[in-house]
């Protein structure tokens, strides 16, 4: 029951028009944009670069996630989906981990192509990607809250950043910080506290989600 | 596993309020097993707001809903498990074919069910292979119908079960209901056509 939602949502994300390789691309575009604004100082976009991947990839995740619920809300398969064997918890974590595989574990994956662009060294491009694989399913979490939230609102997509931006503030922070080299063990601690807030966030945000599902299917 | 058979749903007292507004109170009915409602009455009366109230997504203002079975259920969350569910809209993702729309509600629900069966009855064995974006509202119903009978769930929620389907779309909508009702199920379809089967009727906004 798990694994045919997980498959549906992963292949409507996957096909032609889902929000996987839109998310990729906006990814890759935006971080090839950087560089030409910054210039060919390569010390400074070695600096930079965690920074930018990290924004690029929130950004990127989260304008895949605003039709994660509202797609099935508006066709009507969320009410099927709300009265299936499911709790609506359980669909909302399942939906937070195609979210993922779709969109989070593919940017991870890109990111050392990208890494390469901004001179990082091979050391940083690991840690880089360490940083994404750890951090990004915090984001499909937590983006899945604002989803939930909106998904009754039009134009919804602009107001979700809004929303989850603020509170992916220590995903960026730490994700970055893990990779900037760092003598005293800083870039270590960064990666455990990351850690720490995308496990706390994966495990609450189902729960979150399902509430603001039921409260908008009883709007 | 078989759904565990209802013999009775029955619904006292209710009072709806949407928007601050009160759309009915003091509703009560009870329907048997075996049996259809036809809920009817004029556009904006709460003829959906009732049904998705017994299907547990809009709270109660007030009175009770309960299904009586082994035991009652009277729990929303427990209660939508025994729904089959007819909404306005389909259910059929654009990007999916008709045939991958059942698969996905069979294995969601645990059924290891020849879908090829279900979509000859409902006469979309030609659109199989077709995205749903493709197909037409009446195509799109049928299919809504075909999942409705895979299901098995005992108690229907049919809001206009007959809308955008032809003359053999009907037939094959009131002949669902009808055998669903003869296998010991119950039926409630809010309509503005009359089914054409022998059931009760509930005018909402008469009073």
């Amino acid at each position: 029951m798990i694994g045919a939602l997980l498959w549906r949502d992963m292949r409507l994300a996957t096909r032609a028009g889902g929000s996987s390789a839109l998310a990729l691309a906006f990814f890759a575009a935006v971080v090839t944009l950087v560089p030409l604004g910054i210039g060919t100082d390569l010390r400074l976009l070695a600096r930079v670069a965690a920074g930018v991947l990290w924004v690029a990839a929130v950004l990127a995740a989260l304008l895949s996630l605003d039709r994660l619920f509202q797609a099935d809300f508006d066709d009507g398969s969320l009410d099927l989906l709300a009265l299936s064997p499911l709790s609506l918890e359980t669909i909302g974590a399942v939906k937070i981990v195609a979210h993922w595989l779709t969109t989070g574990l593919p940017l991870t994956l890109l990111s050392p192509l990208l890494g390469v662009m901004f001179g990082l060294s091979g050391s940083e491009i690991e840690k880089m990607a360490l940083s994404l694989f750890i951090g990004t399913p915090s984001v499909s979490a937590l983006g899945a809250i604002g989803a939930a939230l909106t998904l009754a609102i039009r134009r919804g997509g602009l107001i979700l950043p809004l929303l989850v931006l603020p509170l992916l503030a220590p995903a960026v922070i730490f994700g970055a910080a893990a990779v900037e080299p760092a003598p005293d063990g800083m870039s270590a601690s960064a990666l455990l506290f990351l850690s720490a807030f995308s496990i706390a966030a994966t495990l609450l945000s189902p729960f979150a989600a399902a509430a603001a599902v039921r409260l908008n299917l009883a709007g | 596993m078989a759904p565990p058979t209802l013999t009775l749903l029955s619904v006292e007292n209710l009072a709806c309020i949407r928007g601050g507004r009160l759309l009915f109170r003091d509703l009560s009915f009870s329907v048997s097993q075996g049996e259809v409602l036809s809920i009817e009455g004029p556009n904006g009366v709460g003829k959906t707001s009732l049904l998705r109230m017994i299907a547990g997504f809009l709270p109660t203002a007030a009175g009770s809903i309960v299904l009586h079975a082994q035991r009652p259920i009277s729990e929303p969350e427990e209660r939508g498990k025994q729904i089959g569910w007819l909404g306005h809209q389909d259910g059929a993702k654009p990007q999916l074919t008709a045939a991958e729309v059942l698969n996905f509600f069979a294995s969601l629900h645990g059924l290891a069910c020849d879908v090829t069966r279900f979509l000859a009855l409902a006469g979309l064995e030609r659109c199989a292979e077709l995205p749903c974006q493709y197909l037409s509202a009446g195509q799109r119903r049928r299919l809504a119908l075909a999942r409705l009978a895979m299901t098995g769930r005992p108690l229907w929620l049919l809001d206009e079960p007959l809308a955008a389907l032809d003359s053999s779309g009907k037939a094959f909508a009131t002949g669902l209901i009808t055998s669903h009702c003869a296998s010991g199920g119950i039926v409630l379809a809010a309509t503005h056509e009359p089914l054409d089967i022998p059931s009760q009727r509930l005018a909402l906004g008469a009073t």
